[in-house]
């Protein structure tokens, strides 16, 4: 995909108002919540402190694209199964950190897991059930 | 919305044109890699760059790897994360591992760069804040004011030094490459800082960390670096400590190095703490010495989190601490 864009516009600005791509959220956008994180070359990064500019030939994978051939990811059916989203704001950004935790550690133990969605800020649940939700996607079976 | 201001990015397409780039803009321009301390302190408009001069794709800055008989390589462009989980580093170094992985958040880590870290711009509780709030506050001496907030009397701003790295890197004897107009030099990492909040660099404006590199004599030395803060992940340190110490075979110390990060505006190389251990075979009693030693050079001011008189007291007990892990007192 190729955009044109102002310079001084973050990625986050540019998935968001240029190409309307609104499930990655605005937080902090200092850097200070985990809101707004995307998958750049696989990697979490945070697009709030990310220039559009920066993201020139990077493969970038947003909230979006988690949906594979129409069928959610198996760590969007955990998150659903068992209610681990309150308000939900967060989410997007966890889901995607915790892709590519799974991507790389297939059998993360729950320390990895905790230790890799440091960085994300979840204001409602007290991430009990985001932890369970990543583990049960991780082991894939529906209970725990 | 917090939008950044306005400004030119200049994408250089080797470490000469770079520095040619900061050269021809002048002051007004400064140099990206990360981004992860920049893009927020331009937002918040406590720096106002025209020009921002991009080191990111920059191969000269790359690389994490030991270099002949010089030591091991570590380019300034590489990440947080590249470091703490490198195998040679988490093997020969565990202190800058610990200290790399104990950067904020892994987001943070995947993007902020070694060189980013080393140069973290100096922090304080009436400057780390919104240009709203600031002005609310009224302005102070590290940006558009004429006071510190912190100590009015102060001619000097005590912002705090934060960087993790910094300290551990001392603590090795790493020597910093630095590329400016006139070329390439070497200089000791801790001398490129100065007790100065605001001047806390001693390098030229146009000068750009290439890399650092560990010297050969501190491979076998035992390290380790602790960190206070309050929660486990995001927050800087609000004290950190490095030490490096190597023993004879009959256990008799060596050498000695402590650093402190998050006391002052650069990191503090305890040279009487390191006397006290060289020469002895290392016990409680010469700890305890050595860290009440350090305490006294610890002087945290009320600028960051925690009480600053709680900090001086964890001096002591993280140095305490730090040296017994080294002499095999405790594990």
């Amino acid at each position: 995909m190729e955009i044109a864009s102002e310079t001084a516009k973050t990625l986050l600005e540019v998935l968001r108002e240029d190409l309307g791509l609104t499930g990655t959220k605005h937080g902090c956008e200092l850097g200070e919540c985990g809101t707004c994180a995307v998958l750049m070359d696989g990697k979490p990064v945070l697009s709030c402190l990310v220039l559009g500019v920066e993201a020139e030939g990077a493969d970038v994978a947003t909230i979006e694209g988690m949906m594979q051939g129409g069928q959610p990811h198996p760590l969007q059916r955990a998150f659903a199964d068992l209610g681990a989203a309150q308000c939900g704001y967060c989410i997007p950004g966890i889901l995607l950190v915790a892709k590519a935790l799974l991507d790389s550690n297939p059998h993360p133990g729950r320390d990895e897991i905790r230790e890799m969605l440091s960085g994300n800020l979840c204001r409602c649940t007290g991430y009990t059930k985001i932890l369970d939700a990543v583990e049960m996607a991780a082991k894939g079976r529906g209970d725990l | 919305m917090l939008r950044l201001p306005e400004f030119r990015y200049v994408k250089a397409g080797s470490l000469k044109g770079a520095v040619r780039a900061l050269s021809d803009l002048g002051p007004d321009a400064m140099v990206v890699a990360g981004g992860t301390d920049l893009y927020p302190k331009m937002k918040r408009g406590q720096f106002t760059p025209r020009y921002l001069v991009s080191l990111r794709f920059l191969p000269e800055l790359k690389g994490i790897r030991p270099r002949g008989r010089e030591g091991m390589w570590i380019g300034a462009g590489e990440t947080l994360t590249a470091l703490c989980e490198h195998h040679a580093i988490k093997g020969i170094f565990p202190s800058l591992a610990q200290a790399a992985g104990s950067v904020s958040t892994p987001l943070l880590r995947n993007m902020g760069t070694i060189g980013g870290n080393l140069f973290v711009d100096t922090r304080c509780n009436y400057y780390d804040q919104t240009f709203f709030w600031r002005e609310a506050a009224g302005f102070c001496l590290k940006k558009d004011g004429e006071i510190c907030l912190v100590a009015p009397r102060s001619k000097k701003c005590l912002a705090v030094f934060s960087s993790d790295t910094a300290p551990v890197f001392c603590s090795l004897g790493a020597m910093a490459i630095l590329v400016g107009p006139g070329g390439e030099r070497r200089v000791l990492l801790e001398e490129l800082y100065r007790d100065d909040g605001i001047g806390f660099l001693t390098k030229g404006r146009e000068e750009v960390l290439r890399g650092v590199v560990i010297p050969r004599a501190a491979f076998g030395v035992r390290n380790v670096y602790l960190k206070l803060r309050r929660r486990g992940a995001f927050d800087f340190p609000v004290l950190g400590v490095a030490a490096a110490m190597s023993f004879s075979k009959e256990n008799i110390c060596l050498s000695a190095r402590v650093v402190l990060t998050a006391v002052s505006s650069c990191p503090k190389v305890v040279e009487g703490a390191a006397a006290v251990v060289v020469g002895k075979r290392v016990d409680r009693t010469a700890i305890e010495e050595a860290a009440e030693v350090a305490a006294r050079a610890s002087h945290p001011v009320d600028n960051a989190d925690m009480d600053y008189w709680y900090r001086k007291r964890m001096t002591k007990v993280y140095v305490r601490k730090a040296l017994a892990l080294l002499a095999g007192l405790e594990s």
